[in-house]
């Protein structure tokens, strides 16, 4: 029993990194951009939180953890809507190819966030590992629900970034499919050239998009960050395989969000199962690890051997919209 | 010109240009280059307070500054030539493969397996040669894995290919774990060091002469393939319209499989040459992020090898002289991905400059 407790908070844990990455990148596929930057631009956000509290916790002789939290919060998702936003300009505006830039931005934003992550303390002065634990502790605060038991473990052991994933997921869900400006953009990324004929901004749409997308993804490194790893950094490249996966749960969500949620936790399960399997050797752990890619490898197949319209991607997806070239 | 009129034009009008010299276009990417090069410079100064002059000055003798020195960026330089090299088919076809990291790992694994077993009991030039056949295949196969997927169900390439690197990831940490020496340790340490079976012979009295060559080799040959060869003709209309290639009455199945066959096998000889011909261990970090790097080498390029060779130089360069700085202010060197990032952000965005022209209100006239 406690094993599978255990399974259970690690897949919700991990579960919610790919969750913000996956909604994140979802929005902004709906607009068409197709961003291979998540990896990238969950690195921006973890590295923008730890950043943002490192200077207040610095800065002020008794830090609260509640100002930390919304410090390193409003840091995080300035520096992945940046990165969504250099990810916009060169292939909105200056017409770069949506992939290259995306690859390109997972390079940048995993080398910013490792320098940054190894570095900052020795550059200001400081000795040893960085490390916020106020502002960690109040993301990782939970309500005295948490001593309920079992519920109280399974439900409520978690820091409220848990339920603002879900909580955004569900509103994404409600953005999409019943209000205008949701309409909007889905039909931005269906077919940009009729949406520019019914007066939408085409050009508007995208860099929103693009760019609220960027800050929801960059709140899965802030999580993996300052929940997973309270607060200081590893370079370890978990963040970014995580990154990857999120990637990979668009298209296993077939782009519905509330099919992310649930995907989001079985990625958490997969990914930490090979732990939980009792009797495995060290050499076997290994090849257990690879089963979220396997599992993702299978669904991409066996989803596109039965192709069903409803379940593919906005149809306009990683073209770029010219209005001269139409 | 009246208001009425003026309120009408935007500011700033976009068209596409009809041609523009050659030597014009690599004037605009050379000053793209320039430019990052100028903003790194600023960057490195924000954090280390060395000046840019100095910055590069450092740079240059962390990456060329002795002869050893030069010839380790010569053989990283390769390495990513060679990478390139192999992603120029499948992306001239814009068969998105992401999964070089993965064929160059399997080629590694296949490479580290036969230096392991095979060891003395062949001939060191029988081994050489087993150990390319296998690190060949490896690749091919694992880069035909995701062409018959996508040849077959239209499946999504680059995700399948992403994930088959993680894949190949975890096989490694299996062979590590399998290899381990010393015990404990969780590396391979160096293979086969005191007989040094199936390690590159010295060339041209150089360590890493070999490698040069066999990259010079796989360079021409894929210019020649790609520019001069029926099959590489199908790979450029294949590449620019799929109704097109169908129309002409090219088989896209055959082309799709044969196409990502060469590109892994030559990613997965490319992980030969990182095995035998440098580090003569295995992992998960032999391939390190150039499978990624390298597809964004074949694409400035044009899938042209010999200008990949530039860029390969260029961000060798950059990667090797930056970790020289990191090393020197005692910082971790993923400050040179970083700068690498930026430097090809600004190629990136060079590229409109090149294919549009900007017009602003009032000029139309005086513009050709």
């Amino acid at each position: 029993m406690s094993n599978f407790i255990s399974l259970w908070q690690a897949a919700i844990t991990f579960g919610t990194v790919i969750l913000f990455g996956a909604l994140g990148e979802l929005i902004t596929q709906k607009s068409g951009n197709l961003n291979l930057g998540t990896p990238g631009i969950v690195y921006l956000g973890g590295i923008g939180s730890l950043a943002g509290a490192f200077f207040y916790e610095n800065a002020v002789e008794h830090p609260s953890a509640v100002v930390g939290v919304i410090v390193a919060l409003i840091c995080a998702m300035l520096a992945s809507a940046l990165g969504g936003l250099i990810y916009s300009f060169l292939t909105i505006t200056l017409r770069a190819n949506q992939n290259v830039t995306g690859l390109t931005l997972t390079i940048f934003g995993s080398g910013v966030a490792n320098f940054f992550g190894g570095s900052l303390n020795k550059l200001a002065g400081g000795v040893g590992q960085i490390s916020v634990a106020t502002t960690s502790s109040g993301f990782r605060a939970v309500t005295p629900l948490s001593n309920l038991g079992l519920p109280g473990k399974l439900l409520f052991s978690y820091g409220f970034l848990t339920y603002v994933a879900i909580a955004l997921a569900v509103l994404a869900a409600v953005f999409f499919n019943r209000t205008r400006m949701g309409l909007n953009l889905r039909a931005v990324g269906e077919s940009p050239a009729t949406a520019d004929a019914t007066g939408i901004s085409v050009t508007r749409y995208k860099y929103g998009a693009t760019c609220v997308g960027a800050a929801i993804t960059g709140l899965g490194g802030v999580f993996y960050t300052m929940n997973y790893i309270k607060g200081t950094w590893a370079n370890d490249g978990t963040m970014e395989s995580l990154g990857w996966l999120a990637l990979a749960l668009v298209i296993f969500a077939s782009w519905k969000s509330l099919n992310v949620i649930w995907g989001s936790y079985l990625f958490g399960i997969l990914y930490w199962l090979y732990f939980y399997i009792g009797g495995l050797s060290r050499y076997s752990q290994e090849l257990f690890k690879m089963l979220p890619y396997v599992v993702t490898i299978v669904v991409l197949v066996v989803s596109s051997m039965r192709q069903k319209k409803e379940n593919t991607g906005p149809a306009a997806l990683g073209l770029s919209y010219f209005r001269e070239e139409r | 010109m009246n208001k009425s009129n003026a309120s009408k034009t935007p500011l700033i009008r976009i068209a596409k240009r009809a041609d523009m010299p050659r030597w014009k276009g690599w004037l605009i990417r050379i000053l793209a280059v320039l430019l990052a090069l100028v903003v790194d410079g600023l960057l490195i100064y924000a954090i280390v307070h060395l000046n840019p002059v100095e910055v590069y000055r450092a740079m240059y003798e962390g990456a060329f500054g002795t002869s050893r020195r030069a010839w380790v960026s010569i053989r990283d330089a390769v390495v990513l030539l060679c990478i390139g090299v192999g992603l120029a088919p499948a992306f001239k076809m814009k068969f998105w493969n992401l999964g070089a990291e993965g064929q160059i790992l399997m080629g590694g694994i296949a490479t580290a397996a036969c230096m392991i077993y095979l060891g003395t009991s062949v001939p060191n030039w029988l081994l050489l040669i087993v150990m390319a056949v296998v690190s060949i295949a490896a690749g091919a196969i694992w880069g035909l894995i995701p062409a018959v997927a996508k040849a077959r169900w239209d499946t999504n390439e680059s995700l399948f290919t992403l994930m088959l690197n993680y894949v190949a990831i975890q096989l490694t940490s299996y062979a590590v774990a399998c290899w381990e020496n010393p015990f404990g340790s969780n590396t391979v340490g160096i293979i086969n060091q005191n007989n040094m079976a199936g390690w590159f012979p010295r060339l041209f009295g150089q360590t890493y002469g070999l490698n040069v060559l066999l990259a010079v080799v796989l360079m021409v040959g894929m210019y020649i393939y790609l520019s001069h060869t029926k099959q590489g003709y199908e790979i450029a209309v294949a590449g620019e319209s799929q109704n097109t290639a169908r129309y002409a009455g090219i088989n896209m199945t055959k082309v799709y499989l044969r196409t990502m066959l060469i590109s892994g096998a030559v990613c997965g000889f490319t992980g030969y040459i990182c095995v035998a011909g440098a580090s003569h261990t295995i992992s998960t970090n032999t391939a390190g992020g150039r499978g990624f790097t390298a597809i964004i080498v074949a694409w400035l390029a044009k899938f042209n090898p010999f200008i990949m060779v530039i860029i390969s130089f260029l961000l060798t360069f950059l990667s090797n002289g930056s970790a020289e700085i990191a090393s020197r202010f005692n910082l971790n060197d993923y400050a040179a991905q970083m700068i690498e990032g930026i430097i090809l952000f600004f190629i990136l965005g060079s590229e409109f400059f090149i294919n549009y022209r900007l017009i602003f209100r009032g000029k139309e006239d005086t513009h050709e």
